[in-house]
């Protein structure tokens, strides 16, 4: 390595919040998020995931690619790129949407937040100024990225709400969820939304860079008496499965950037035909295709979630309608072993056939066993892909 | 290891090959010992081998010195090795590495990931194989190219997934299938010729439509439009099409240059698509080792034994004369050099003419123009590139501008002179591989597009020759203030000098051009895209056929492959 | 003639020869077919126009090639005041110094070299030959690569196309494998000998083209310019009496007398989409006219982007039709000449200016860098000569195709390119025909830009789109947009911009008939049984 080391230099860039995640960051466990440093795990996965379902628990979302729309017909254009109805929401509301390529593959499906009548963010997991400018031909509407404009924290957990209202927010207990607030705090501009992705009670807090230890420091202060804590991604990605969100590149990949035309995918395919609104006035992209394939059933498969014998996570394993292993049905993509339910659960791309509650099929899984590798074929059931729903969500 | 005469000597397999007995035949004689050449010879003898069958006789006879045609390494100034003509390494197929185990013959390649262009009038561009450092450092000039990268890998990694299959495979020639009429070429040919297309067939229905659409405008398309759908910073568009006019007389607004691009993507390291390597030692450790996987498995190589003639009678090719007068002779004789040389130079326009008029033609209007020279420098440092950092010198170095720079570079070549503000690609091997030169010194090669054959006046002189190296050198200086200062020596190189030193026609380095008429079933030429020449027994090898050009290796095994199923059949007398 | 207050079945925009080819086979076909136009008379950029009082000239295309043999014939254009057998005209190369050649007579070209008198010919009849087999397409609809997914009729037209291809012979079929996508001037030199052949065939080959004779793919433009040259066109070019109009006129007149309205003075707005589908057309007036069907005319850029919207369309689609090579090469000048100088005294034919392939190549050059050429290349007719109703007594008028002249001009205006290709194509013609200049009384030039906006070819393009390879077949105009239909149900491309492409053959026209047809009679199948 001695030859290059002149040249190397660090080009991962560090959030707003890097000060204070790094002080703790014992485990020195970080992973890569959009070019930019971000804890995997802080200590133990165990305890960060019990703070989501129990306390309160601290993840810093600014590497999230946003892209700001805005402009005298930004409504209209918002309306053709996305497959639901953007007259659905309001001013100050945001909601979860897909958005497709002409064939009705996915592109990406994010959180689209409407601030006024023509002003919004999108929030994105990937690159795609390119796509949305493309889009935007013969739209009067200005497109820019604006990743790097806020610093955001994601406060997710039951004592959400009470670490907010410690923190001085008046009246959190009213924000419906997919809602959005701004104010002033200590003289300081903060937004608030209810939405995360752990299917819990849930915030996300925006500030300006500049703000954002401040409110790490607010934050931290105020909730040390109801259970808070940061976390890493691998608790969240047990809550995200368990909630039943999908994850870009792990369950589906982007049509921009499939490499192979199978592995891109519709959003009935993926279990979110729920987005897709085929009575909303007006064309959108993707329509036509997504219409042919929903009356004409040319749907592959659809991501579904199945529940596991056993206690082994059986991420990217096959599908079988028999013991023998001798029928396919098809594969899994996320796993986990659930710790609040006591459950082995994942998402199976399965045929349309498979996919109802209870349909018991055969899953082949390999699992490391002290060095070994060993198989079994265990039993597994259809299911729904939102394992866990507390009436807390959306209370 | 050079190989002389003597070292060549048979081993164990035949004890009355002295290398000097005028009587002698063999079953295989390869003219010319470049990276296909011997590939060719070592699949051949490996591959005889392995049919069971004695194993087969194979003689390669080298012009030169020593072997490795185009990829060799020479120490033109003490202390420092040149990889005097081709410079990277990449294309050369894994296939071929197994096969004739390389690693073992000492071959090693190791990749670089770092590709830029230096600007003097601003920040340069550098591209690095790890996305999320490419996204850091293109968002300084245009976040939409950063991530327009993505898609923009992915077109072309699905191009390289469907055209890598054809590669190693004999190209279908759809001219050929037809039931009712015997080939004379290939008696076996149509068979196998629609068996090709039904396969190539196949692949592209797995597509889907709308990549196959993206696929047939791909390959008809300029580079600048393809580049132009996808990216706006001028340099580094610039930067990305240089791969589409390295060794081409055409410039990025040429129709047809897109697939050009796809030619030097689809080479790979350790899978990665679009990687290229340095091989350590330089270029010529690639042919060292392929020669020494050849001699292991039995092929004689003759160095200084320059053939002048191929011997034809009665329409087939049954030896060869050499320079000095020897005859050789063996069941098959195999070219290794382009098609140029090979139709007007050493076969007999009588003997062409006796079995189809035609190839004479074809071969006179064969596209072989030399379109680029090389400057080999000695440097005292490693130079600081305009508007990078010192990074920059750990891979490739274009130095050019956006499209018009290389256009224009192409007008001046077009009229016949040397690009006044040439395109220049430049590596510097020495910062990976710690052999090519004394330490803390650096060995540099420079890669110029575009130098003519011939000038539009005549011939070079020396006079030219000398400017043509100032203009190059004061291009380097204007991108790397003060490094002419370093400059300890200079190999310069017109491609009349190179098929001078390595007998390929017009220097160019694909041994013919990759357009579209002379890719696939139709390179060298058409109805001849299998290897097989218009005589019985003779058989093509070089860059000139399919797939073309680059240290690749597939051309030579695929020849081999082909012989080796005419041995079988018994086609080969 | 249909009532007017009854729904047509068929809207057609734009009375072009292609609009007015596809309304006279579909009123043939019994269906009520309305045409409209925006400009006062039909014809589109086939017309004859008076550009200065007396004098009157051929719009945009000024000679006939490629008007296909069929469609001539179905529709009895010779019954609708065509005559065909008029004017045909032999191509002369003039060369400065004030020599020249007629291309067309072995005689002449061996004053210049006596090896190409010989192989000119024998090269123009091969070229002709394998021409001719690639045009076996040119009157059915181009099956989709796809073979899983093509259907019978596809197959079949594959099957025709491969035999045509054998029929070749492996010699000539070989050849054009070679050949295909190689440029025209390796080509001129594989041929040819002498310079100023060479420079005629390049010419050819880079006609209509934002593209130079080096430039590959150019081949493949001569090779589709001389289909038409062979029996799929007229057999080689014709000066109509009474310029282009009398084409378009006679097919407007095949047109009504089958029952097909045509409406002049009527600009559409934009196409009407009701539930994702077409339901007729606006005018610029606000008037609605409703049909379930709708064909345009216009190129496929307009189509898509202004008639249909980009709101109705998919996002890659829209970028692919915004990315088409459409760019406009060649202006059109028009001179009225009080008298001819005495070079062109006879000169009745086709005069081609353009006497080496690198002086193409360098004004090519300047089209690259946005510039207009310095030199630039000219094809040239006198009409007047052969129709003299053309010019006032003792006159004349002469039509010149001037490339190149950019539409993507980088550091001159329209106005000042304007006048550039004008004085320059003066200075050309001067060459080689001494006094002409004084000759002119009056000039009209018409950049890519005017013929936008006056015939409204986007991008100037005469095409409707360049004639190259990713530009042909099912890629024209785009993958997604194939067998004539839009992505749009019920909008339909009619004009060059479809294949087989430009010149004025009708075969787009033709084939767009023929899949709107079939679709209609679908559709009343489905009424019909319900």
């Amino acid at each position: 390595m001695t030859a290059y080391v002149e040249h190397v230099k660090p080009f991962l860039r560090r959030t707003p919040f890097h000060e204070r995640i790094e002080a703790l960051m014992h485990g020195n466990h970080w992973m890569r998020w959009t070019g930019h440093y971000s804890p995997a795990a802080f200590e133990s996965v165990q305890s960060e995931y019990f703070t989501i379902r129990n306390g309160a628990s601290v993840y810093d979302i600014s590497p999230l690619i946003k892209y700001r729309i805005a402009g005298r017909q930004a409504a209209e254009y918002v309306n053709h790129l996305i497959t639901r109805d953007l007259s659905k929401i309001k001013p100050m509301q945001a909601f979860y949407t897909a958005w497709c390529q002409d064939d009705g593959m996915l592109v990406e499906e994010g959180t689209i937040f409407r601030f006024g009548e023509n002003d919004f963010l999108l929030n994105a997991a990937k690159d795609q100024l390119h796509w949305l400018e493309q889009a935007a031909y013969g739209f009067e509407v200005q497109i820019e990225e604006a990743s790097n404009d806020l610093a955001g924290l994601s406060l997710q957990g039951p004592q959400s709400r009470d670490v907010l209202r410690a923190f001085g927010i008046n009246g959190i207990e009213h924000l419906p969820r997919f809602g959005i607030i701004e104010l002033e705090l200590n003289g300081r501009w903060l937004r608030i939304d209810r939405a995360g992705f752990t299917g819990d009670l849930g915030y996300e807090l925006w500030v300006r860079p500049a703000d954002a230890l401040w409110l790490w420091d607010r934050l931290f202060e105020v909730g040390r008496d109801h259970k808070i804590a940061p976390i890493g991604a691998q608790a969240l990605e047990i809550a995200r499965i368990e909630a039943g969100f999908i994850l870009i590149d792990l369950d589906y990949s982007s049509a921009l950037h499939a490499l192979r035309p199978s592995n891109r995918m519709s959003p009935y395919e993926l279990g979110i035909g729920w987005t897709v609104n085929l009575n909303k006035p007006g064309y959108f992209v993707g329509k036509r295709a997504l219409k042919r394939e929903k009356e004409q059933g040319l749907s592959r498969h659809v991501l579904t979630g199945i529940e596991i014998e056993g206690r082994k996570p059986a991420p990217g394993s096959f599908l079988y309608a028999d013991r023998a292993g001798k029928r396919e049905l098809g594969l899994t993509t996320s796993a986990c072993w659930s710790p609040t339910l006591k459950k082995n659960i994942a998402y199976a791309r399965l045929p349309a056939a498979y996919a109802k509650p209870g349909t018991e099929m055969w899953i082949e899984i390999w699992y490391h066993k002290e060095h070994k590798i060993e198989r079994s074929m265990v039993r597994c059931w259809a299911a729904n892909r939102m394992f866990y729903d507390p009436p807390r969500k959306s209370a | 290891m050079v190989t002389i005469a003597a070292a060549g000597a048979p081993r164990s397999f035949s004890s009355f090959h002295t290398g000097l007995a005028m009587q002698q035949s063999y079953d295989a004689i390869i003219i010319g010992g470049g990276h296909n050449g011997l590939t060719c010879a070592a699949y051949l003898a490996k591959g005889g081998e392995k049919n069971g069958k004695s194993k087969l006789k194979v003689l390669v006879l080298e012009r030169r010195e020593k072997v490795g045609g185009a990829a060799m390494s020479e120490e033109k100034f003490p202390g420092f090795i040149y990889s005097t003509c081709s410079y990277v390494c990449s294309l050369l197929r894994p296939e071929i590495f197994r096969f004739l185990d390389l690693p073992r013959h000492g071959l090693q390649v190791i990749p670089y990931d770092i590709n830029s262009a230096p600007n003097p009038e601003g920040e340069g561009i550098i591209y690095y194989n790890d996305h999320d450092r490419t996204r850091e450092s293109l968002r300084r000039h245009s976040i939409r190219d950063a991530e327009a990268y993505d898609e923009y890998a992915m077109e072309i990694s699905r191009h390289c997934r469907f055209i890598k299959r054809t590669l190693l495979m004999t190209p279908p020639d759809p001219t050929q299938i037809n039931p009712f009429v015997q080939n004379r070429i290939n008696p076996w040919g149509h068979r196998e010729d629609l068996d090709g297309l039904l396969r190539i067939g196949r692949e592209f229905g797995r597509l889907g439509e709308r990549h196959m659409y993206d696929m047939i405008r791909f390959w008809s398309m300029s580079v600048a439009d393809f580049l132009d759908q996808y990216f706006e910073t001028p340099r580094w568009k610039g930067l990305a099409a240089a791969s589409s006019i390295i060794g081409t007389a055409l410039g990025p607004y040429s129709p047809g240059t897109a697939y050009v691009l796809l030619h030097h993507y689809m080479g790979e390291v350790d899978g990665q698509i679009g990687a290229w390597g340095f091989a350590r030692g330089g270029m010529g450790s690639v042919s060292k080792a392929i020669a020494a996987a050849a001699e292991e498995a039995g092929v004689e190589i003759r160095v200084n034994a320059e053939v002048e003639k191929v011997i034809v009678k009665g329409g087939k090719a049954v030896g060869v004369a050499l320079k000095s007068g020897e005859e050789v002779y063996a069941k098959a004789i195999v070219s290794n050099a382009d098609p140029k040389r090979t139709y007007l130079k050493l076969v007999d326009k009588g003997d062409l003419d006796s079995i189809d008029p035609d190839i004479h033609r074809y071969a006179r209007n064969y596209k072989i123009r030399g379109s680029s020279g090389k400057l080999n420098i000695a440097l005292d440092g490693l130079p600081e590139f305009a508007g990078l950092g010192k990074e920059a010198a750990y891979g490739t170095i274009d130095i050019g501008g956006d499209f018009d720079y290389i256009e224009r570079a192409f007008d001046d070549y077009k009229y016949g002179s040397w690009s006044k503000q040439p395109f220049l690609d430049c590596v510097i091997p020495t910062t990976v591989d710690p052999t090519m030169a004394p330490p803390g010194k650096h060995f540099m090669s420079v890669f110029v597009q575009y130098v003519p054959y011939q000038l539009a006046e005549g011939p070079w002189t020396p006079e030219m020759k000398a400017q043509y190296e100032k203009d190059v050198l004061d291009t380097i200086e204007l991108h790397a203030p003060g490094f002419k200062k370093l400059v300890l020596h200079v190999q310069c190189r017109t491609p009349w000098d190179i098929e001078n030193e390595v007998g390929m026609t017009e220097g160019n380095i694909f041994h013919g051009e990759l357009t579209l008429d002379q890719l696939l079933f139709n390179r060298p030429f058409p109805g001849m895209g299998q290897y097989r020449g218009p005589f019985d027994n003779f058989y093509m090898c070089g860059s000139g056929t399919h797939p073309g050009g680059g240290v690749m290796g597939a051309p030579g095994a695929n020849a081999a492959r082909e012989m080796l199923k005419d041995f079988k059949r018994g086609v080969v007398q | 003639m249909s009532a007017p207050r009854t729904q047509p079945d068929v809207v057609i925009i734009g009375a072009g020869h292609n609009g007015l080819v596809a309304a006279a086979y579909l009123a043939k076909a019994g269906l009520k077919v309305t045409v409209l136009e925006a400009a006062p008379q039909v014809g589109g950029a086939a017309v004859t126009r008076e550009f200065v009082p007396g004098y009157k000239v051929s719009g945009v295309a000024h000679l006939l090639h490629a008007l296909h043999p069929t469609i001539a014939r179905d529709l009895g254009l010779a019954r609708h005041g065509l005559d065909l057998r008029a004017q045909r005209v032999a191509t002369r190369c003039l060369l400065p110094g004030g020599s020249s050649f007629d291309a067309g007579d072995a005689a002449s070209i061996a004053a210049i070299s006596r090896a190409d008198a010989e192989a000119y010919p024998a090269a123009m009849a091969r070229l002709t030959r394998m021409a001719g087999a690639l045009a076996a397409y040119a009157l059915s609809t181009p099956p989709r690569p796809d073979i899983a997914r093509m259907g019978w009729e596809g197959k079949l037209s594959l099957g025709k196309f491969a035999w045509a291809m054998r029929r070749l012979g492996r010699k000539d079929m070989l050849e054009l494998t070679r050949i295909l996508t190689m440029n025209v001037n390796d080509l001129a030199n594989d041929y040819l000998e002498s310079e100023p052949v060479r420079a005629l065939l390049c010419f050819e080959g880079v006609l209509g083209l934002c593209l130079g004779p080096r430039s590959p793919s150019t081949v493949f433009n001569l090779l589709y310019r001389l289909a038409s040259l062979g029996a799929n066109g007229q057999g080689g070019f014709l000066l109509p009496k009474g310029g282009m109009g009398s084409v378009t006129h006679a097919l407007a007149k095949a047109a009504t007398a089958a029952g097909a309205t045509i409406r002049t003075g009527a600009a559409v707005d934009h196409i009407l989409i009701e539930s994702d589908a077409a339901a007729g057309v606006v005018l610029s007036t606000g008037e609605e006219v409703r049909a379930p069907h709708v064909a345009s005319n216009a190129d496929p850029q307009r189509t898509a982007l202004q008639l249909i919207g980009p709101r109705n369309l998919d996002t890659m689609f829209v970028s692919r039709m915004r990315h088409l090579r459409m760019n406009g090469s060649a202006a059109k000048i028009h001179l009225a000449l009080d008298g001819l100088p005495e070079a062109l005294a006879k000169a009745g034919g086709r005069l081609v200016v353009a006497p080496k392939p690198d002086d193409i190549e360098r004004a090519y050059d300047c089209a690259k860098y946005g510039r207009v050429s310095d030199r630039p290349a000219l094809e040239v007719t006198i009409p007047s000569l052969g129709d003299p109703s053309l010019a006032p007594a003792g006159k004349h008028v002469a039509s010149i195709v001037a490339q190149y002249c950019p539409y993507r001009l980088r550091e001159s205006s329209v106005n000042e390119a304007r006048q550039q290709i004008g004085a320059r194509s003066l200075a050309v013609l001067e060459e080689v025909a001494p006094g002409l200049g004084q000759r002119v009384t009056a000039m009209e030039v018409l950049t890519p830009h005017d013929l936008e906006a006056q015939f409204g070819m986007t991008g100037g393009q005469w095409h409707h789109g360049e004639i190259t390879l990713d530009q042909v077949l099912f890629l024209r105009p785009a993958g997604q947009a194939q067998e004539y239909r839009m992505p749009v149900p019920g909008v339909y491309l009619c004009g060059a911009g479809a294949h087989p492409g430009g010149n004025v053959s009708g075969a787009p026209g033709y084939n767009a008939a023929r899949e709107i047809l079939k679709d209609v009679r679908a559709q009343k199948r489905v009424v019909g049984a319900a």
